[in-house]
């Protein structure tokens, strides 16, 4: 299995682009890779008026966005702007949610459905805290990830190549996933999420808690899958480093988007620089974005806080 | 005389160990002991009963019938009842168990009475098998033989199937198992469904021992849960450890110093447990993120 070595420049492999199709979407519209940039193909997921609450409290308000196929789109916004939440929804983990609009994947409606079988479509999920099976070994943990794979040859080939991505996690195979650290507990939630060659990857502030090297790396390779052909959506509060690798880019404030754009738009636009990236240079990569207070008073709207 | 009250221990703490598994499955599935795991393996063996007495089907039919019926009936306790809790806590489920124990022992009282019942077994508590100074009996050595395939046929569903795997997943974090495709309703429902049929087992093995009725399985369901938390409620292997370490020090305490005393032991030994290492002799003390 050839692994890319520089993420940017490297043209997808067709292994690549083969292995992510696998998916098993029921559409089967195969993942479309150039060879020059990344390719920029059809609307892949679409999210249409989308009203989340968290019993009286509304969590998102009439929330649109659309993802195309085969790039990044950051998700950008202060602590309870709901991030997290939008992801929890297009997931389906939050019972009952969304309560109005609709959220189509792959031309499928996808809203109200069961997770697992969200799942079934094509989507991966990282979660916020990473949630790995702590009494599992790290083996163990990507084989509940190709939990809905049934073609075992399939799975050993997406196998090999997480651990391209991450060979950390080839060494500790049979640890206990409860003893990695932070930072290896974060690639092996990555790395379980591909076990089952989505077509579109969630991720919940992959870079929360990871010492700035590391956040270095999981950007690398997160810009890496999506070269591969996975379509990525990422929430993140390291503006900066997220706007780099992402095309594209939206900004939530209080349950509602206000604005979007490409990553380029984004890190021009002046508002958001002086919110979310702090004020130039002086910021570091690793430090989460600074909000207002007023903005912070919210976090009783979202589970995050 | 040593050799004889360790064969003793084994084959009651095998009866121990099969109840102490059964509790911690569901256990890690729930954070609460499924109190009405005794009345459901006591149940099961009065179906076995009723097939062999009054169907007059042969011992296997009646074992296997049985099973199937405790399979459902730890899938059925789950979904029509567990499965209902709204906003579930550690106390309301706790509760649930103890009504479903109560109900059911109710019900097998009015429908079966309090008469003592003579269980056909294949092999007899009265026959022996001798090797050297030690003598067993039979049913001893099918209680022993028939827990350790159980347990390893267990151990190795847990270990090595996918399905195992995926249940051990939504045991440790249900929504992380659910957003990697795991159904997690229903692997919990089969978590049931398997630890009622552990249960079941140890009723039919313990029901020639001493006689059926509806009392059968309150000694061992007492003994199983001390033996659980003595090995560690959180690990099945720790488990069953504890319930063959119950088993030993019980018989050897009743062999050498008050035979009256003996079940007290269980009692003490969980008393000790529980101030010097709460986790259970095997456990792994893990703290949960809230």
């Amino acid at each position: 299995m050839d692994n890319p070595v520089s993420p940017r420049d490297a043209a997808s492999s067709p292994d690549g682009a083969n292995s992510s199709s696998r998916a098993g979407a029921p559409n089967g519209a195969s993942a479309p890779v150039g060879a020059d940039a990344r390719a920029v193909g059809e609307v892949l997921l679409e999210i249409q008026g989308v009203e989340t609450y968290y019993g009286p409290l509304r969590a998102l308000s009439d929330v649109s966005l659309t993802v195309t196929e085969g790039t990044v789109t950051v998700i950008l916004g202060s602590n309870g702007a709901g991030k997290s939440t939008l992801l929890g929804t297009i997931m389906g983990v939050l019972d009952g949610q969304p309560q109005c609009g609709t959220i189509t994947f792959g031309g499928e409606r996808i809203d109200g459905m069961a997770t697992e079988k969200i799942v079934r479509t094509g989507i991966s999920y990282v979660p916020e805290g990473r949630r790995v099976f702590p009494e599992l070994s790290v083996r163990e943990n990507l084989a509940v990830g190709a939990y809905t794979v049934r073609d075992r040859q399939s799975t050993r080939r997406t196998l090999d190549r997480v651990y391209d991505y991450f060979p950390l996690l080839a060494d500790r195979q049979t640890q206990p996933a409860g003893t990695l650290s932070g930072g290896e507990q974060q690639m092996l939630a990555i790395g379980r999420a591909l076990m089952n060659g989505p077509r579109l990857l969630l991720l919940d502030e992959p870079s929360l808690g990871l010492a700035p090297i590391l956040v270095r790396q999981v950007f690398d390779i997160i810009s890496q899958i999506c070269d591969e052909g996975v379509t990525v959506l990422l929430v993140e509060q390291n503006a900066r480093m997220a706007l780099k690798v992402a095309d594209d880019g939206v900004v939530l404030e209080n349950g509602e988007l206000v604005v979007s754009g490409t990553a380029q738009e984004l890190a021009d636009n002046d508002e958001v620089e002086e919110l979310y990236m702090g004020t130039a240079s002086t910021t570091s990569e690793l430090g989460t974005a600074p909000y207002s207070s007023e903005q912070g008073a919210r976090h009783d709207v979202d589970q995050e806080s | 005389m040593l050799a004889q009250v360790i064969a003793g221990g084994l084959s009651a703490g095998s009866i121990y160990a099969l109840v102490a598994l059964a509790l911690v499955i569901t256990y890690k599935t729930t954070e609460v002991p499924n109190f009405a795991q005794g009345e459901m393996a006591m149940v099961s063996a009065f179906v076995a009963y009723i097939l062999m007495t009054d169907y007059q089907t042969g011992f296997f039919v009646a074992f296997s019938v049985a099973l199937v019926f405790a399979f459902v009936l730890g899938i059925g306790f789950e979904a029509v009842i567990l499965r209902r809790v709204r906003n579930p806590t550690h106390l309301s489920v706790l509760v649930v168990t103890l009504g479903f124990q109560l109900a059911l022992f109710g019900l097998a009282g009015w429908k079966w009475g309090a008469e003592q019942r003579q269980f056909p077994f294949p092999v007899s508590a009265n026959e022996v098998i001798r090797v050297g100074d030690v003598s067993v009996s039979t049913l001893g050595v099918a209680t022993i033989l028939i827990s350790v395939v159980l347990m390893v046929g267990v151990f190795a569903f847990f270990r090595f199937t996918k399905l195992g795997v995926a249940m051990q997943a939504t045991q440790q974090d249900s929504m992380a198992a659910r957003i990697n495709g795991v159904p997690t309703r229903r692997v919990v429902g089969l978590t049931f469904g398997i630890s009622s049929v552990i249960g079941a087992v140890a009723a039919l093995l313990m029901a020639p021992v001493i006689t059926l009725d509806t009392t059968l399985m309150w000694d061992p369901l007492l003994k199983g849960f001390a033996a659980a938390v003595l090995g560690g409620l959180n690990t099945p292997v720790g488990a069953v450890l504890g319930g063959y370490l119950l088993g030993l020090v019980e018989n050897l305490f009743g062999a050498y110093i008050s035979v009256e005393f003996k079940s007290a032991v269980a009692f003490l030994m969980i008393i000790l447990v529980l101030c010097f290492r709460p986790s259970g002799l095997f456990g792994r003390h893990r703290t949960r993120k809230v």
